[in-house]
C-alpha cells in the first residue's frame, strides 16, 4: 500500500475516533462547557493535560531543535517540565479551591476589580494567540508533507478541522478527546524512537540507548556524535554556545511561563477535589515525561543518522560525500515541500554538509574543495522525516503523521477554548452584559472562536520563527504577566488592586516590547523588528526568549511597591484568601 | 477554626513547599546549568553527568517531587484537620 493512502487511512481513523468521542461527551451546561462539570478523575485529567500541553512544538519541533543545538536544547526540556512543579506546589490546589471557571475570573475577584479582569483578559489573549500561531504552523507542515498539498492549503484544512472540533466539544468533550489524542501521540512518538534505538545501539529503550554504545564501535553514542559534528566544524553536541545567563533565564521563563499559561491552569479547575488537583499535576508530568525523556534521545539519533547519510565516509575524501543523484527517497519528497534544499556550490554533484560559519574550519573546507554548506534542512521536519531517514516501514511514518496532527489539534482546541471563554465569560458576561442568557453566552464563545482561528491562521502563515520559538515567546509573556498576579494573590494578602494591575501591565508591556523590538511579532507591517537581534545589543545578555524573567521580576517589584503605598485590600478579600489556603470549607465565624 | 491553628497549617505548608523548591532548583538550575561543566567530568552510564541532568535526570526528579509533595501535603492536611471530607 502506498504511503499516501496509508496516511489518509490512519489520519482519517484518528479523526473519526476524536469526533466520535466529542459527540459522545457533548457539554450539557456552561459548567460542562468551561470546566467539564468538575467531574474528571485525576488520572484522566493528567492525561488530557499532557495532550493539551504537548503541542506541535513538543511533538514536531523539539527533538529537531535539540538535534541541531545539542545541550542548548536542554532549556526546552527542563523549562517545559519544571513548570509543573511550580504549578503543583504554588497554584493548582489553591485555584481549584477557589472553584470558578477562568483565570481572569480569579484575578477579578481577588483584586475586586473589573479593570484587573480586563487586563488579565488582554494578557491571556496575547499569550494564547502567540501560542496558537505556533500550532497552526505545525498543522500546516504535517498536512503539506503527508497529504501532499502546499503549506497554505494545509493550514486551511487544519484551521477548518480545529474549528469544527473546538466548537463541538466544550471542556468536557475536549478532555475526553485529549485522552485519546494522548494515546495516539505517545504511541506515534515512541514506536519510531524504539526502532531507531535498536538500529543504532541495540537497546530498545530510547532513554537508555541515548547513553549506550553505537553497535560495533565500542564508543558511546554521545561521544561518537561529538566526534562527528566537530569533524565537520560544528559545535560539540554535549556543550552549548548560549551564555550561561541566557540558558538560565530562558529555562526560568519557560518554567514560570508554563505555570502561568491559562489553558494549563484551567485544567486543574476540572477535578473534583483540592487533593486531586495536587496529584493530577503529578500524573500530567508523568505522562509528559514519557515524551520529554524520549525527545533528547530522538534528537541525538536523528542528527547521527542525518550526518551518516550525507557524510558516508572520512571527511575530506571526495567520494565520502553523498552523490546528489543517489539521494534517498525521503530527501526527494522533502525537497518538494521546500523544507530540504540542496545548492551545489562547488559543482561536484555531491552534497557537502558542514558548518561554513566556523572560521577555524574554513581552511580545512577549502583544502577539500568545499565552497560552502550545500544542504539546508528545516529543523521542524526532523521528527517527521526521522522514520524515513532510518528506513522504517510506511505504517510507522503514517502513524507519526497522525501523532503530529493529534498533538497540534489537542493543543489548539484547548487554547481556543480559553480564548472563547475569556471573551464570552469574562468580557461579555463579566463586564459588558451581566444578564446574558447561557445560550447567548455560548454563541458569543463560538463567534470568538471563529475569529480567533482566522487570526491564528494568518499568524501561522507568516510566523516570526521556528514553531518552538514562537511558542517560547508565549511563555515569556505568561511569566511576566499572569504568574506573579496569581502567585501574589494566594501567598501575599497585602497585595491589592492597584498593585496587581500596575504589575501586570509593567510585566506585559516590558516583555512584549522587548520581543517586538528584537524579533517582530504582530507589528511586522509597521517595520518591526527595529533592533538587530544580536547578543551584544541584548539587555544583560538576555535573549528575547529569556526576557520574561526580567519582566516577571519587574512585575513583582511594581506590584508589591504600589500595594504597600496604597490601602490594603478590604476585609472580605482577606477572608477569601484565608479560605483558598485551606482545603476544607472555612466558616465565616472564625 | 482559630487563627493560630490556621497559621500553624500554613507554616507547615510553606516549609514543605520551600524544601521541594530547593530540590527543584538544585537538579535543574544547579546540576543542569550552573555546575554543568564540573559535573560533566563525571561519567554516568555513558553520559556526562551534567548533560544527563539537563536532558534526563531533572525531569525524573520533577515527577517524583510532585508525587512526594502531594503525599506529604495530604498528611499535613489530616494532621491539622483541614482535609476535605
Amino acid at each position: 500500500m502506498s504511503l499516501q493512502l496509508l496516511t489518509y487511512i490512519v489520519v482519517g481513523l484518528s479523526f473519526a475516533l476524536y469526533i466520535g468521542i466529542a459527540i459522545w461527551s457533548r457539554a450539557h451546561s456552561t459548567s460542562d462547557f468551561y470546566i467539564a462539570g468538575k467531574g474528571v478523575s485525576p488520572v484522566a485529567n493528567g492525561m488530557a493535560t499532557a495532550a493539551d500541553w504537548m503541542s506541535a512544538a513538543s511533538f514536531i519541533s523539539m527533538a529537531g531543535i535539540i538535534a541541531f543545538i545539542g545541550y542548548d536544547g536542554s532549556v526546552y526540556l527542563m523549562g517545559w517540565t519544571g513548570g509543573y512543579v511550580l504549578l503543583a506546589l504554588l497554584l493548582a490546589p489553591y485555584l481549584r479551591k477557589f472553584g470558578k471557571f477562568t483565570v481572569p475570573e480569579f484575578i477579578a475577584e481577588r483584586y475586586y476589580s473589573k479593570a484587573a479582569r480586563v487586563v488579565a483578559v488582554i494578557c491571556l489573549i496575547f499569550i494564547s494567540f502567540t501560542y496558537v500561531a505556533g500550532q497552526m504552523r505545525g498543522v500546516g507542515i504535517v498536512f503539506s508533507r503527508f497529504l501532499e498539498v502546499p503549506v497554505t492549503t494545509g493550514l486551511i484544512i487544519g484551521m477548518s478541522v480545529v474549528f469544527v472540533y473546538a466548537v463541538m466539544g466544550g471542556m468536557k468533550g475536549i478532555t475526553y478527546t485529549q485522552v485519546a489524542q494522548y494515546c495516539v501521540l505517545i504511541f506515534a512518538y515512541t514506536v519510531p524512537a524504539v526502532f531507531i534505538a535498536i538500529q543504532i545501539t541495540g537497546n530498545p529503550v530510547p532513554q537508555l540507548a541515548f547513553g549506550s554504545e553505537v553497535t560495533g564501535t565500542g564508543t558511546a553514542l554521545l561521544d561518537k556524535l561529538d566526534d562527528i559534528v566537530t569533524s565537520l566544524g560544528f559545535n560539540q553536541y554535549t556543550s552549548g554556545t548560549k551564555s550561561r545567563i541566557d540558558v538560565f533565564c530562558i529555562t526560568m521563563a519557560l518554567m514560570v511561563g508554563t505555570a502561568g499559561l491559562p489553558h494549563v491552569i484551567v485544567r486543574f479547575f476540572t477535578v473534583p477535589k483540592v487533593r486531586d488537583a495536587r496529584v493530577s499535576a503529578g500524573y500530567a508530568l508523568l505522562f509528559i515525561a514519557f515524551l520529554y525523556t524520549t525527545a533528547p534521545a530522538v534528537g541525538s539519533m536523528a542528527r547521527y543518522n542525518l550526518i551518516n547519510t550525507i557524510q558516508t565516509g572520512e571527511v575530506g575524501a571526495p567520494e565520502a560525500n553523498l552523490a546528489y543523484t543517489e539521494r534517498p527517497e525521503w530527501f526527494r519528497t522533502w525537497e518538494q515541500t521546500g523544507l530540504v534544499s540542496f545548492d551545489d556550490k562547488n559543482g561536484d554533484g555531491r552534497v557537502q554538509y558542514y558548518n561554513d560559519k566556523n572560521a577555524d574550519f574554513a581552511a580545512a573546507a577549502a583544502t577539500n574543495g568545499w565552497q560552502g554548506n550545500e544542504l539546508t534542512v528545516d529543523r521542524d521536519i526532523m521528527v517527521l522525516a526521522n522514520p524515513e531517514i532510518a528506513g522504517l516501514p510506511n505504517w510507522v511514518i503514517a502513524l507519526v503523521a497522525a501523532g503530529g496532527i493529534a498533538a497540534a489539534l489537542s493543543t489548539a482546541a484547548g487554547l481556543l477554548l480559553v480564548i472563547s471563554a475569556a471573551i464570552s465569560h469574562d468580557l461579555v458576561k463579566g463586564i459588558i452584559a451581566p444578564h446574558i442568557s447561557d445560550k447567548a453566552e455560548l454563541l458569543a464563545g463560538r463567534i470568538a472562536a471563529a475569529v480567533a482561528i482566522l487570526i491564528a491562521g494568518y499568524l501561522g502563515f507568516d510566523p516570526p520563527g521556528w514553531v518552538a520559538q514562537v511558542v517560547a515567546f508565549a511563555f515569556g509573556l505568561a511569566a511576566a504577566s499572569l504568574f506573579p498576579a496569581i502567585l501574589l494573590g494566594i501567598f501575599f494578602k497585602r497585595v491589592n488592586r492597584e498593585g496587581a494591575i500596575a504589575g501586570m501591565l509593567t510585566g506585559l508591556i516590558f516583555t512584549y516590547g522587548y520581543i517586538e523590538f528584537f524579533k517582530g511579532l504582530f507589528l511586522k507591517w509597521a517595520g518591526a523588528p527595529w533592533g538587530e537581534n544580536l547578543a551584544e545589543h541584548w539587555l544583560f545578555g538576555i535573549s528575547p526568549e529569556g526576557i520574561g524573567v526580567i519582566g516577571m521580576c519587574l512585575n513583582f517589584m511594581v506590584a508589591i511597591t504600589v500595594s504597600l503605598l496604597t490601602s490594603p485590600p478590604p476585609e472580605h478579600i482577606q477572608h477569601m484568601v484565608e479560605n483558598i489556603r485551606i482545603p476544607r470549607h472555612l466558616e465565616k465565624t472564625s | 477554626m482559630n487563627k493560630d491553628k490556621r497559621l500553624a497549617y500554613w507554616r507547615a505548608n510553606l516549609r514543605l513547599v520551600g524544601i521541594c523548591l530547593l530540590v527543584w532548583f538544585a537538579v535543574s538550575f544547579g546540576a543542569g546549568v550552573l555546575f554543568v561543566e564540573q559535573l560533566n567530568t563525571i561519567r554516568f552510564a555513558g553520559f556526562q553527568l551534567g548533560f544527563w541532568f539537563a536532558q534526563q535526570g531533572s525531569i525524573y526528579v520533577f515527577v517524583g517531587l510532585i508525587f512526594f509533595y502531594a503525599w506529604r501535603m495530604n498528611r499535613i492536611d489530616r494532621d491539622h484537620d483541614v482535609h476535605e471530607e
